[in-house]
C-alpha cells in the first residue's frame, strides 16, 4: 500500500505578517517558515500506518525549492521518499489539487492524507477537490482513523458531534489537531532523512494549466481595533449604545 | 525575534532543522517544571529518557558512537537549552563534552563498547571529577591520588563542585599518579566511594551538584583511561570541548532575557507612555542586542574555526566574552523589569543567578584572561 501526504510550507503562525505596498500578497520580515501545523499531523498519522502495517509514504510538496526544509522534516519524521514539484508561482487551490491528483494517479496510491486545511491560507478546499478530481471518497476533519482490508473507518469532527464514517479505498483523508500529537523528529532521523530520495520535478512537465480564472485581488491588515473608554454611569452607557446604532435598536 | 542581521545564512540546512527541533522541543518539554526544580533545588530526572530520543547524548562523536554532528550544531543545541535553563545545558555539557568525549578519546576500544551505548542511549549518566574543596583554578596541584598496588589501583582523595554526582552511575575521576595526572572510569558504587549532594546553591538549582570522597577506593587495572597518558592536557582538552558549549549556551540565556526584556518594555506603561520609547531605555535594548549579535557572529566563526591552530585560546576568548555580555545583559534586563525584574515567573532572575556559575566554571574570567593574556604578550600570568 501507498500513501501521499501533501506537505506545505507556511509563515510561522506566532509570525507577525503584513500585506505589501500594493497588498497582493502577505509579507514578514524574516519570519521563520514551518511546515503547515495541521500536515505534520498527516505526516504524523501516516508514519504511524507505515509503522504498524509497512506502507510507503510518499510525500509531496508544490512550490520553491525553500520548501524543501519542511519536506525533509517529514522525511524525518518518517516518511520513505518525497516529491517537489518546482514553481515560483503562486498556485490556486484548484491547479494544487490538480497535481496532487495526477500525482496519485501515476503512483498508483491508496490512500491521501492532507491536512484539513493550511494555516496562511484556511481555504479548507484542496482535500475535498482532489476527492472530486479523482472521484474518489473522502473524510474530511477526521480525528480517529482504523484501517481495514480494503476499506477505512474515519470518525469527523462535525458542527453537532462525531460522526463515523466508512471509506472503500483508495480514498482521501484530511486531519483534524485532535487526530495525533506529531513526534519531534530525532537528531539521527534528521540526519538520515538528508539520504532520503527527493525527487523535484517541474510543474511546466505536467501539462496543468496554470490559470482557472481565479485571482486573489488583495489583502488588507485587519482593522486596528479602537481603544476602549471608561463611562461615568448606566445612564452614560445607554447612551453610547443608541449612539453606535447596531447595539440597540 | 525578527531578525535584523539573518544568522541562519550562515547555517546549513541540516543546523537550521537541528536547532528548530531542539527549539521546539526545548519550549513545549522543558520550560513548564522548570521554574518549580530551580525554586525547590532538584534536576527534572525525568527528562533523561527524553534527551536520549531525541538524540541528545553523543551530538558530536564520530559514529558508530555519535551523531557527528557539526560543531556549530552542538553549538546552537546548547544555545536552545540555556534559553531555557542553564542546568540543562550543563547536563548535556557534561554528558557529552567531559564524559562521552573523553571516553572515545582516550578509551580503549574495550571501554568504549561499554560505556558509550548506555550512555547514548541515557541508562549511564556519567559525571566528570576535577575540582577539589583546594583546587580549583589549580587543578595541577590536585591531592586525589591513584596508587599502583599489587595490581590495582587504589584512590584516595575528594572532589567538590562535581555536576550531576547525585545522579551520576559513574565517575571519571582525575588523580595524580607517580607518573602524572591520569583519568579513572569509577562506578559510584565501589565500595569506598562516598556522594553528598551540594545543598543551598542560590545558582543553577535545577542541576544537582555533588562532593565526592575516595576512601581507598579499589579499582581493576583496566579502569585506567589509557589516552590520558598526556596528563592533566587530556582533562583540559575536554573542558575546551565544554566550553565551546557555555559560548553559545550562555547567549541563549542572555538572549531569553533580552527578549523578554523587549516584550516588556513595549508592555509596561509609566508617564502615561510604554517605558520603550524612553531613550535611556532604548540605549539599554540597543546596547544589548549589538553585544548580542557581536556575540552570536563571534561564535559561529569559533565554530567554523574548530581545526585551526590554537583553537582553545580562541575558546577562552569567546567563553569569556559570552560570560561577560551574558551576564551584562542579565542585569540590564532585571532592571527593565524593575520589581518583576526579581521574580522566578519573569525568569531574568533565574537566568542571571544561574549566569554567576556560567562565569565561574569550566575556567573563571580571571582564568581566561590570563591564558588570552599569555598568547598576546607571551608571560603567563597564572
Ligand atoms: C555549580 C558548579 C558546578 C561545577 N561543576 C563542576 C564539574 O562538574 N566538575 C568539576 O571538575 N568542577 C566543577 N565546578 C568547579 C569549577 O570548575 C570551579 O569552581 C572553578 O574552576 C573555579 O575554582 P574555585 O571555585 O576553586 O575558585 P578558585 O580557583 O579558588 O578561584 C577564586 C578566585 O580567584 C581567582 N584566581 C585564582 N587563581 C588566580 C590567578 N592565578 N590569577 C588571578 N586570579 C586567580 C579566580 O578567577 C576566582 O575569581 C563547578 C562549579 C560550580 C559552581
Amino acid at each position: 500500500m501507498k500513501i501521499l501526504v501533501c506537505v506545505k510550507q507556511v509563515i510561522n503562525p506566532y509570525a507577525k505578517v503584513f500585506p505589501d505596498e500594493e497588498n497582493k500578497i502577505v509579507r514578514s520580515n524574516n519570519a521563520r517558515y514551518s511546515i503547515n501545523p495541521f500536515d505534520e499531523i498527516a505526516v504524523e498519522e501516516a508514519v504511524r500506518l507505515k509503522e504498524k502495517y509497512g506502507f510507503e509514504v510518499i510525500i509531496v510538496g508544490i512550490g520553491s525549492l525553500d520548501i524543501q526544509e519542511s519536506m525533509r522534516r517529514a522525511l524525518a519524521i518518517g516518511a520513505d521518499r518525497g516529491i517537489l514539484v518546482n514553481t515560483d508561482v503562486e498556485l490556486c487551490t484548484l491547479v494544487v489539487s490538480k497535481i496532487i491528483a495526477k500525482l496519485a494517479q501515476e503512483e498508483n496510491i491508496n490512500l491521501i492524507v492532507m491536512g484539513k486545511q493550511s494555516t496562511d491560507g484556511d481555504h479548507s478546499h484542496t482535500g475535498q477537490m482532489v476527492a472530486g478530481l479523482l472521484d474518489w471518497p473522502q473524510g474530511t476533519f477526521v480525528s480517529e482513523l482504523t484501517i481495514g482490508d480494503d476499506y477505512l473507518k474515519v470518525v469527523r469532527e462535525v458542527d453537532n458531534g462525531l460522526e463515523t464514517l466508512q471509506l472503500v479505498m483508495p480514498a482521501v483523508i484530511t486531519v483534524d489537531l485532535r487526530l495525533n500529537e506529531p513526534r519531534y523528529p530525532s537528531l539521527p532521523n534528521i540526519i538520515k532523512a538528508k539520504n532520503k530520495p527527493l525527487n523535484k520535478i517541474n510543474f511546466s512537465d505536467l501539462n496543468i494549466p496554470e490559470h482557472t480564472g481565479y485571482e486573489e485581488i488583495r489583502y488588507d491588515s485587519p482593522l486596528k481595533r479602537e481603544q476602549g473608554i471608561i463611562l461615568s454611569g448606566s445612564e452614560e452607557l445607554v447612551d453610547k449604545l443608541n449612539l453606535s446604532s447596531m447595539v440597540v435598536k | 525575534m525578527d531578525l535584523l542581521i539573518n544568522l541562519e545564512e550562515c547555517y546549513s540546512n541540516e543546523d537550521r532543522m537541528i536547532q528548530a527541533t531542539v527549539a521546539d522541543f526545548a519550549n513545549k518539554e522543558l520550560s513548564t517544571g522548570i521554574s518549580d526544580a530551580f525554586e525547590k533545588g532538584y534536576f527534572p530526572t525525568k527528562i533523561i529518557p527524553e534527551f536520549a530520543n531525541l538524540g541528545l547524548f553523543g551530538i558530536s562523536l564520530p559514529k558508530p558512537y555519535g551523531l557527528e554532528l557539526s560543531k556549530l550544531a552542538y553549538g546552537l543545541i546548547c544555545y536552545e537549552l540555556e534559553k531555557i535553563d542553564s542546568a540543562y545545558r550543563s547536563f548535556i555539557s557534561v554528558q557529552n563534552s567531559l564524559v562521552m568525549y573523553p571516553i572515545h578519546e582516550f578509551g580503549n576500544e574495550k571501554q568504549r563498547s561499554i560505556y558509550l551505548p548506555k550512555t547514548s542511549s541515557g541508562e549511564w549518566i556519567g559525571c566528570f571529577a576535577l575540582t577539589e574543596p583546594d583546587h580549583g583554578s589549580d587543578p595541577d596541584n590536585m591531592e586525589t591520588v591513584a596508587e599502583k598496588i599489587s595490581g590495582k589501583w587504589v584512590i584516595n582523595g575528594s572532589k567538590a563542585w562535581i555536576t550531576n554526582a547525585p545522579i551520576a552511575d559513574f565517575i571519571i575521576c582525575w588523580a595524580k599518579t607517580s607518573i602524572g595526572i591520569r583519568g579513572f572510569l569509577v562506578n559510584s558504587a565501589t565500595r569506598g566511594v562516598i556522594i553528598n549532594e551540594m545543598k543551598h546553591k542560590m545558582s543553577l538549582r535545577a542541576s544537582v551538584t555533588g562532593e565526592i570522597v575516595f576512601e581507598n577506593v579499589e579499582l581493576a587495572e583496566d579502569c585506567i583511561l589509557p589516552g590520558t597518558e598526556v596528563g592533566l592536557v587530556a582533562a583540559l582538552k575536554c573542558l575546551t570541548q565544554a566550553r565551546f558549549g557555555i559560548c553559545f549556551g550562555a547567549i541563549g540565556a542572555a538572549m531569553d532575557c533580552f527578549e523578554t526584556a523587549l516584550d516588556y518594555s513595549k508592555n509596561r506603561r509609566q508617564f502615561d507612555k510604554p517605558i520603550s520609547s524612553c531613550q535611556l531605555i532604548q540605549a539599554d535594548l540597543v546596547e544589548m542586542y549589538q553585544e548580542l549579535t557581536k556575540s552570536q557572529l563571534m561564535n559561529i566563526q569559533l565554530a567554523k574555526n574548530s581545526n585551526t591552530k590554537n583553537w582553545h585560546i580562541q575558546v577562552s576568548l569567546a567563553k569569556r566574552n559570552a560570560c561577560r555580555v551574558a551576564l551584562n545583559v542579565a542585569r540590564s534586563s532585571r532592571n527593565i523589569l524593575g520589581a518583576n525584574g526579581i521574580m522566578l515567573e519573569y525568569k531574568i532572575i533565574r537566568h542571571l543567578l544561574n549566569l554567576e556559575t556560567v562565569f565561574t566554571y569550566e575556567g573563571t574570567d580571571n582564568i581566561h584572561t590570563l591564558i588570552v593574556g599569555k598568547y598576546l604578550t607571551g608571560d603567563n600570568a597564572i
